[in-house]
């Protein structure tokens, strides 16, 4: 069967262990995780977990209802399809000499990022959008040579009824 | 009036009606022991924190309550985990109490520290770590609402001693809810009405029912249903008892050590009503091949069980005992036509492959282990509780021992964990007084937690524990004879203590039998005795279970005697 990707997000106790309570799952079930964000809500006795997972589709519904048993997910949510708004996030430091800095500025005004952080042979660019967009960049700036990068994996929202 | 932890505790187990538990004393829990020996609980002193959980095991199957131990910190913690493992397998409530360092020397490596929170995690169907004194008395309810409700499960609740120690304003809490946490006990009408549907057009049905009918005690909507609608009935090793194994209706047990007729029926049948159960792979071997010709129907309260391992037709979420209740209304209303005649074809063919390839073994002038139980079934007229270890012992026991009512088999089914049966045997002993319970064991498993023949004694128990003594372990044996030419790698017992000597040296009786003829009078002597009794059975060292489906072969495929 194929496998899909999906994104999962999920209301949690905001209490020690349970992050690891979802990620023990993953590992003693031999289910993979792609990327994981969590932090605090409005609430702070609540945290939102998002995930995501690439499986084929029995395995996809066994992860939901796996999450959906652990005591402390208290509302777990597949927000794959376009219902949801997504965006990732990624801090890249890239080469910036002197020949490249133009250029390099340029990128970053057409993908509508920022720079963050200057130095005589680098720049550090702040990137936010789909997971398509920060590929996209991440192929325009390799030329110049990344220097490092850290990503966080999708956030996903659900859009209110309109 | 301010109360110390201990107390608090004391108060909601007896709220929550404990009036037993299992355990072993230790420095951090010394003030639990302190405050317990005061209160009317009664506490069963075990040798080894194992032998606690099984026991407390064997108390919640045969009891049909809540099992409790209480263990120190450390290697106490530690040695619960395989009873944790067993019971969360088995989906058995208990609720395991273990002793923390002080809350300000946790993370420290401190002296019988371990982060058994951490270790439990995946044993349990839930742990805690209380850190505040605050939260106890919602941690204690929290545990045995969640050890008892939905799929039952164990749960353990890590307490350091300081927070035993100190003092708060005890308030108790008369309900408990969790905003995440709302099992489905009630099934869903409309998928209801389908399984009517399929039931009335189905030719050769067959109910496959598990360890879900025992723990919901649905067995009479089980039989109700069985009978009403003339569907024949195979269980899994858990399910066991959930069925009168002398109905007429009966297949026997399914799986690889399942009889010829179930096995066959389930690889015929054109509706598989499965209730109850998880489908293991020791039940369905080959998955591919598993009713492969049938429209499958799968009721159970655990939604990670339906099409974990096995597709269906119709799922329902619900818990079996209300399902199998509205079903069974809904089937009295409908019209099912002549079910006498429409079964008979199908239920003549059962009777064909019963009588042509019936459990079997064939007698010599050594003492066969099929014949023990079967003889052990006469005596006890089928209605000791049956205990058993794990390996051939446990087979035997669930091929030749025919049981009539739930509670009665008790057995480490899903982890398959020797040196469960005499612990669990002490456990079921203290729930049922008056009946007569039984460890069916091998020479291997027993050795694992003999230990407790201390406990038995201690307690006036009077466990009888039948040994199938073959000088191996036999199902690996078994394993090494079928499928590696008979290298016997380290299955051969080669020493082994004198069972009878050992039974008097714990102060209980030993009895022994080693030919065919002596097996009866050693059996009513043995069972006659108001003691804990090691009756040591010199069997067939060579005998296999059978039949036996190779692992991963398709369960139609069976070796026979």
């Amino acid at each position: 069967m194929r496998e899909e990707k999906h994104i999962f997000t999920m209301l949690v106790d905001n209490e020690p262990g349970v992050l690891s309570r979802v990620v023990g799952l993953f590992s003693g079930r031999g289910f993979n995780i792609d990327s994981l964000v969590v932090a605090e809500t409005v609430d702070p006795k609540v945290s939102r977990i998002t995930l995501v997972s690439k499986a084929d589709q029995p395995v996809i519904e066994q992860i939901e209802k796996q999450l959906n048993k652990l005591i402390n997910v208290i509302k777990i949510r597949d927000l794959t399809g376009p219902e949801a708004v997504k965006r990732e996030m990624a801090l890249i430091c890239v080469n910036a000499k002197s020949d490249h800095r133009a250029e390099i500025l340029r990128i970053v005004d057409i993908f509508r990022c920022k720079v963050v952080d200057v130095g005589l042979e680098h720049y550090i660019i702040e990137v936010t959008g789909t997971g398509e967009k920060v590929a996209a960049l991440l192929q325009l700036l390799k030329p110049m040579g990344i220097k490092k990068i850290a990503r966080t994996g999708p956030l996903a929202l659900l859009r209110e009824p309109s | 009036m301010e109360l110390s932890g201990a107390e608090i505790l004391i108060r909601v187990l007896k709220e929550e009606g404990v009036d037993t538990i299992f355990g072993f004393p230790g420095g951090a829990v010394i003030d639990i022991y302190d405050e317990l020996v005061r209160s009317d609980i009664r506490h069963i002193l075990v040798r080894h924190e194992q032998g606690a959980v099984h026991a407390a095991d064997g108390y919640a199957r045969a009891g049909n309550t809540v099992g409790v131990c209480l263990v120190t910190s450390g290697p106490g913690a530690t040695n619960t985990v395989t009873g944790l493992a067993s019971a969360y397998m088995d989906s058995i409530p208990l609720v395991v109490l273990s002793g923390q360092v002080p809350t300000q020397l946790i993370g420290n490596d401190a002296f019988q520290e371990v982060d058994i929170v951490g270790i439990t995690r995946p044993c349990t169907k839930h742990n805690y770590l209380v850190k505040d004194i605050g939260d106890l008395t919602r941690t204690l309810k929290e545990a045995f609402y969640l050890a008892r409700s939905g799929r039952p499960g164990p749960v353990l609740i890590d307490l350091p001693k300081d927070v035993v120690k100190s003092k708060t304003v005890y308030s108790p809490i008369k309900k408990v809810t969790l905003k995440s946490y709302n099992p489905t006990y009630k099934p869903n009408i409309k998928q209801l009405k389908k399984i009517v549907e399929l039931i009335a057009d189905a030719q050769r049905p067959v109910i496959f029912a598990g360890g879900g009918i025992i723990l919901s005690g649905a067995s009479e909507h089980l039989t109700a249903l069985a009978r009403n609608a003339q569907v024949p009935v195979t269980t899994s090793l858990m399910g066991l008892g959930g069925f009168p194994g002398t109905d007429p209706l009966w297949l026997g047990m399914i799986g690889m050590h399942g009889t010829y007729r179930a096995n066959m029926s389930t690889g015929a049948c054109d509706l598989l009503l499965s209730i109850g159960v998880r489908f293991d792979d020791r039940v369905t071997g080959k998955t591919d091949s598993f009713a492969s010709q049938a429209k499958i129907v799968h009721i159970d309260i655990d939604p990670t069980s339906i099409r974990k391992n096995i597709p269906v037709t119709i799922p329902v979420v619900g818990d079996c005992r209300s399902t199998l209740k509205e079903l069974n209304a809904m089937l009295t209303k409908a019209d099912l036509g002549d079910l006498k005649k429409k079964r008979k074809p199908w239920l003549d063919q059962i009777e064909e492959w019963k009588s042509t390839k019936p459990l079997a073994y064939r007698q010599t002038d050594r003492i066969k282990p099929q014949y023990v139980v079967e003889k052990l079934y006469e005596i006890t007229k089928g209605q000791a509780i049956v205990t058993t270890e794990v390996g051939q012992n446990q087979m035997w026991a669930a091929q030749y021992y025919h049981f009539d009512h739930p509670n009665h088999f008790i057995t480490s089914g899903g982890l398959g964990c020797m040196g469960f049966g005499l612990p669990a045997a002490i456990g079921a002993q203290l729930a049922c007084p008056d009946k007569t319970v039984v460890d069916i064991a091998g020479d291997g498993s027993i050795q694992m937690n003999i230990q407790e023949m201390a406990t038995a004694m201690q307690y006036c128990l009077p466990v009888k524990i039948v040994i199938l003594n073959n000088g191996y372990l036999g199902m690996v044996r078994q394993w090494q004879e079928l499928f590696y030419d008979k290298r016997y790698a380290c299955t051969d017992m080669e020493h082994a203590p004198d069972f009878v000597k050992l039974a008097e040296a714990y102060g209980a009786v030993g009895l022994r039998a080693t030919k065919p003829q002596d097996v009866e009078a050693v059996l009513k002597e043995g069972l006659s005795v108001a003691k804990p009794v090691i009756m040591d059975f010199a069997v067939e060292r060579e005998e296999s279970v059978y039949p036996m489906v190779p692992a991963g072969a398709p369960i139609t495929e069976m070796l026979l005697v």
